[in-house]
């Protein structure tokens, strides 16, 4: 007994001690609880939202371009898509080989999808195709079973209702390409576009808006159970350019087939109300997605239907230069405008010959008559006598060879050439011949018609430094307002010389013998003034010379010369200075004058001070509080 | 033999049926019913609110388990003494048939098809193991206890299952074996220096045995050491376990409000991660005071054990509370990250009928102990043999 005794003492000893380590471990369960769920609480309840919480992006609706009078140039439509969730669908390839059954899908395309799917995360969705028929989209729905991953997504696609006749003003949308992607997460996005090009990719940041997002509950598959929040974002802003739309239709239809420029300003305020450059290419197209043999045409046309002619074509100005040379001349006090010279068709230097582009001679020509005539006997003695430097310096006064920073990308800053420029770039001296041919427009000088566009307007504004601009405003809001209009610094010169080159530029339209009398305006009450040129693009040999210079008929169009044409109107209030330029269109009184006449015709037409009604988007000096 | 109360007396081998029915602990039903009806509520939760599939076949499993642990509380205790060899010898032959022609499931041999039902070998030798090592040392003399040879046969009594049991591979029933039976020994009073012996052996045997263990056990381990080192792959059940937890704070998010549960974030939240998903859905209050519950049945298994007039009885009851104290704790150690996850259910709420009847078949044994609390025993199990 005392054995059992002895054994059950150490049994309930032992139990009890057993008890006791039972209980401190059951305390220490408690206390991890405490530690878990009362002391870092915080931590995992965050945690437990950031599991259960997906957030998604929602697009925002891309703002519309508008011209000035707010007709729609750049709109959204709605596009249903084919979208596929990389981690919804089983097998990718799978899925696409089935999906093309439906929609025929090239194998570039399948390539480029996956390429995609891989990018990006496994639950952000790929475009698959876009702009579904209904057909289409009736298919893909009746099949989905086949399709796992697959669904359709109502979208906006961005739509181009004047088509290539703002392609330059414009631009385009595109998909994001790797390059693009910023870490914004909107770039994500599928089927996001992005300004690629023109005013789409100057004002992208406005016009894309502020995505929203959606508060999704997803599970651990990554199943949406429900939205528990939305929040929308914000539109993109409406960009309203300063083109004027039926304008810009005239004078790109009025160029026609031809591979020309015409840009037309507001002499004051520096709206552009005219860009057009043809030929144009179709932005929609860009927006869809091109193949190759569309982007092959496009970049080999021989006509560069993607160059921006207006900003970026730069031309030797030709005779329209002339004005610089005058200026320069007169503010040099080099000469009188009673200065003289007698034209025998060509001026001697030296060894070499310079001929004037009539080859009779104009006889005795002042300045006024120079410019009526386009005499370049008058402008070789005269620039012979100013120095290339002066004439130079003029000319950047008035916006040659520098960039206009219009707000658009890929402006040229063309070229004016001087002393210091032939040194630095070419290592030699400059020659007197150089200068002659400098003051004829031709030779190293380039310019853009933006900028001829500019010189113009400079001219008739009375020396103010007017900049080409585009944007009217930029309205974020209902109550935005436009653009303050700037006001532009006034060129250090002496303005009176101005008056007499702006004589001798009405002569040219207006007086028998100029050289644009058949481009004067119709309506007697309107009266342009302007200046024609011819830009040779080749050298005419003296055997040349001495069998007759070929017409520019009998010559292959690479050859034959630009024409060009720069013009303001009307003569007594200058508001709108145009400059032309048709790429080897020949002679600028012939073929670049006229189109100058029917734009600028068209221009005035649409002026509403011409109606009676003060024009509430032109900018008239000192009057801007009128209201 | 000096004079016996009455009442005692009648508490031997020859009370009637009714009787052992009024000496049946109905509280201690009540108790586990109560534990076991948290359960179906939880199985209802993790099933999104449906009664299928997991708390109607609970509610099923548990009846059966229930009738069962009542038959079994109601058999002399002196019939599981005397055939508590023959109940081991049963559970180690099926043990080694296990190893030999069992049925793969979950990456380990664990299951014989009988073609009607599946039995697990190594529940079955939990309980025979409890029983066996009852029988060895209710014969054994305080100094019995103290010779080593002694102790030799009753080692060579764990160990050999518990080897079975690891090459299946099984980690956690072996050490559940192990401990459970470490705590009988205890119980029965070896002395401590010999228990440090074996564990600074046990412990030393760690480098060497972490060769036999296999890529998945190895991961546990090394995941429990690291959990956020492999946050989607081995680490990922620890950590939304913690994250559903904590996530729970006091009050916790409200039956069938529990996001991680809800949303699959936490794996396996019906069997070995029930536990997670209660704290998620009633915090720390709730797990507490299922804690408290947990608590009140191992006392009444204390309470049982110091009752029973039998060492035997004392042992086998001591012997279940053990096993279903380390269930307990291992299991909710284990979803809180305090041990690696070894694959324990937590007792009497996770879903599965294998445990769920073992478990009952041991408190059946128990309650049979508290019924027969006052049965003579001798050496061999005959009333009169003393």
């Amino acid at each position: 007994m005392s054995r059992a005794a002895d054994r059950n003492k150490v049994f309930s000893r032992r139990a009890t001690l057993l008890a006791g380590g039972k209980l401190l471990l059951l305390t220490s369960l408690a206390g991890r609880m405490y530690y878990l769920q009362v002391l870092e609480r915080e931590k995992f309840e965050t945690l437990a939202e950031e599991n259960r919480i997906s957030l998604r992006l929602l697009a925002p609706q891309r703002g519309r371009i508008l011209d000035r009078f707010g007709v729609p140039l750049a709109i959204n439509q709605e596009n249903y898509r084919m979208l596929l969730v990389p981690e919804q669908a089983t097998d990718i390839e799978a899925t696409l080989e089935a999906a093309s059954e439906i929609i025929p899908l090239s194998d570039h395309e399948k390539s480029k999808i996956l390429r995609e799917a891989k990018r990006r995360r496994s639950f952000m969705p790929v475009t698959v195709r876009e702009n579904l028929t209904w057909n289409d989209v009736a298919r893909v729905e009746l099949n989905a079973a086949d399709l796992p991953g697959c669904m359709i997504d109502v979208g906006q696609s961005r739509f181009y209702p004047k088509s290539d006749k703002f392609s330059h003003v414009l631009g385009y949308v595109s998909v994001v390409s790797e390059q693009d992607l910023t870490g914004d997460p909107l770039l994500e996005l599928p089927g996001f576009r992005i300004g690629k090009a023109g005013a789409e990719r100057v004002h992208d940041m406005a016009l894309r808006g502020k995505g929203g997002n959606t508060q999704l509950e997803v599970n651990a598959l990554g199943r949406v159970i429900r939205e528990l929040a939305r929040n929308e974002g914000q539109p993109g802003a409406e960009v309203r350019l300063t083109i004027d739309a039926s304008l810009q239709e005239y004078a790109y239809q009025r160029l026609g087939e031809q591979s020309g420029a015409c840009v037309v300003m507001d002499i004051h305020s520096g709206q552009v109300l005219v860009l057009a450059s043809t030929p144009g290419y179709d932005p929609n197209a860009f927006a869809q997605g091109l193949n190759a043999e569309q982007w092959k045409d496009l970049t080999q046309h021989p006509r560069a239907p993607l160059l921006n002619k207006c900003i970026a074509g730069q031309y030797a100005p030709g005779s329209t230069f002339k004005m610089m040379v005058a200026l320069a001349a007169l503010e040099h006090n080099v000469l009188s405008p009673d200065f003289s010279v007698h034209c025998t068709g060509h001026v001697e230097l030296g060894n070499a010959v310079f001929h004037c582009w009539k080859k009779e001679g104009h006889g005795h020509v002042d300045m006024l008559h120079g410019l009526m005539y386009s005499c370049d006997s008058y402008f070789y003695e005269i620039s012979k006598r100013v120095g290339i430097d002066r004439i130079a310096d003029m000319a950047k006064r008035f916006g040659l060879g520098t960039n206009l920073d219009i707000d658009l990308i890929g402006e040229k800053p063309g070229l004016v050439p001087n002393r210091e420029w032939k040194q630095r770039n070419l290592r030699s001296s400059w020659s007197q011949g150089e200068t002659l041919v400098a003051g004829i427009g031709q030779g190293y000088m380039l310019t853009t018609p933006l900028q001829l566009a500019a010189m113009t307007a400079r001219i008739a504004n009375g020396g103010f430094a007017v900049r080409p601009r585009l944007t009217y405003e930029v309205a974020t809001g209902p109550e935005s307002s436009p653009l303050p209009a700037p006001s532009y610094p006034s060129i250090p010169m002496n303005k009176a010389n101005l008056a007499i080159v702006r004589k001798g530029m009405r002569l040219v339209v207006n007086e028998p013998g100029g050289t644009a009398l058949g481009a004067r305006l119709a309506n007697p009450n309107w009266i342009m003034c302007g200046k024609t040129g011819t830009a040779q693009v080749r050298r005419i040999t003296l055997r040349e010379r001495d069998t007759g210079v070929k017409k520019n008929e009998e010559l292959p169009w690479k050859e034959r010369d630009h024409a060009l044409f720069v013009a303001y109107a009307p003569d007594d209030d200058p508001k709108y200075a145009i400059a032309v330029i048709v790429e080897h269109g020949g002679g600028g009184s012939a073929v670049a004058a006229p189109i100058a006449r029917d734009v600028m015709t068209e221009t005035l037409r649409r002026d509403p001070v011409s109606d009676g009604a003060r024009d509430r988007f032109a900018y008239v000096p000192g009057q801007e509080n009128d209201g | 033999m000096i004079l016996e109360p009455r009442g005692n007396m009648r508490r031997d081998g020859n009370m009637g049926l009714s009787e052992k029915l009024w000496h049946v602990s109905w509280s201690l039903v009540l108790l586990i019913t109560l534990v076991a009806a948290i359960g179906f509520f939880m199985l209802y939760s993790a099933a999104d609110g449906h009664i299928s599939p997991w708390a109607n076949k609970q509610m099923v499993r548990f009846a059966i388990g229930l009738l069962i642990m009542i038959v079994v509380a109601l058999i002399d205790v002196r019939f599981w003494m005397r055939q508590a060899y023959v109940i081991y010898g049963v559970a180690l032959i099926l043990l080694i048939a296990v190893d030999l022609f069992g049925t793969i499931g979950m990456g380990a041999q664990r299951w014989i098809n009988l073609g009607v039902i599946q039995i697990q070998p190594s529940e079955i030798m939990k309980i025979a193991l409890v029983l066996a090592l009852a029988r060895y040392f209710h014969g054994a003399s305080h100094e019995d206890i103290g010779r080593p040879l002694f102790l030799l046969p009753a080692i060579a009594l764990v160990f050999l299952p518990a080897g079975l049991v690891v090459v299946q591979p099984d980690l956690g029933t072996a050490i559940l074996l192990i401990l459970g039976s470490g705590a009988t020994f205890f119980l029965a009073g070896v002395r401590l220096w010999k228990f440090g012996l074996l564990i600074s052996l046990g412990v030393g045997a760690i480098p060497v045995g972490w060769q036999f263990l296999r890529d998945y056990q190895k991961n546990r381990i090394l995941t429990f050491l690291n959990p956020e080192n492999d946050p989607l792959g081995a680490g990922y059940h620890i950590t939304q376990s913690k994250i559903a937890l904590g996530s729970g704070g006091v009050f916790g998010k409200g039956f069938m409000q529990g996001t991680q549960s809800h949303l699959n974030y936490l794996p396996e939240k019906h069997t070995d991660f029930i536990f997670t998903m209660f704290s998620e859905e009633f915090g720390m209050v709730g797990g507490v005071m299922l804690l408290i519950l947990y608590a009140c049945l191992i006392a009444y298994g204390y309470a049982i054990a110091l009752r029973s007039r039998s060492h035997f009885g004392r042992l086998v009851a001591m012997g279940i509370t053990n096993t279903f104290f380390l269930y307990v704790f291992i299991n909710i150690a284990m979803v809180m990250g305090l041990l690696p996850v070894v694959g324990v259910p937590l007792p009497l709420i996770s879903y599965g009928g294998t445990a769920m009847l073992t478990l009952l078949f041991g408190f059946g044994l128990m309650i049979g102990v508290y019924v027969h609390r006052d049965v003579n025993m001798g050496r061999r199990g005959a009333s009169d043999d003393v």
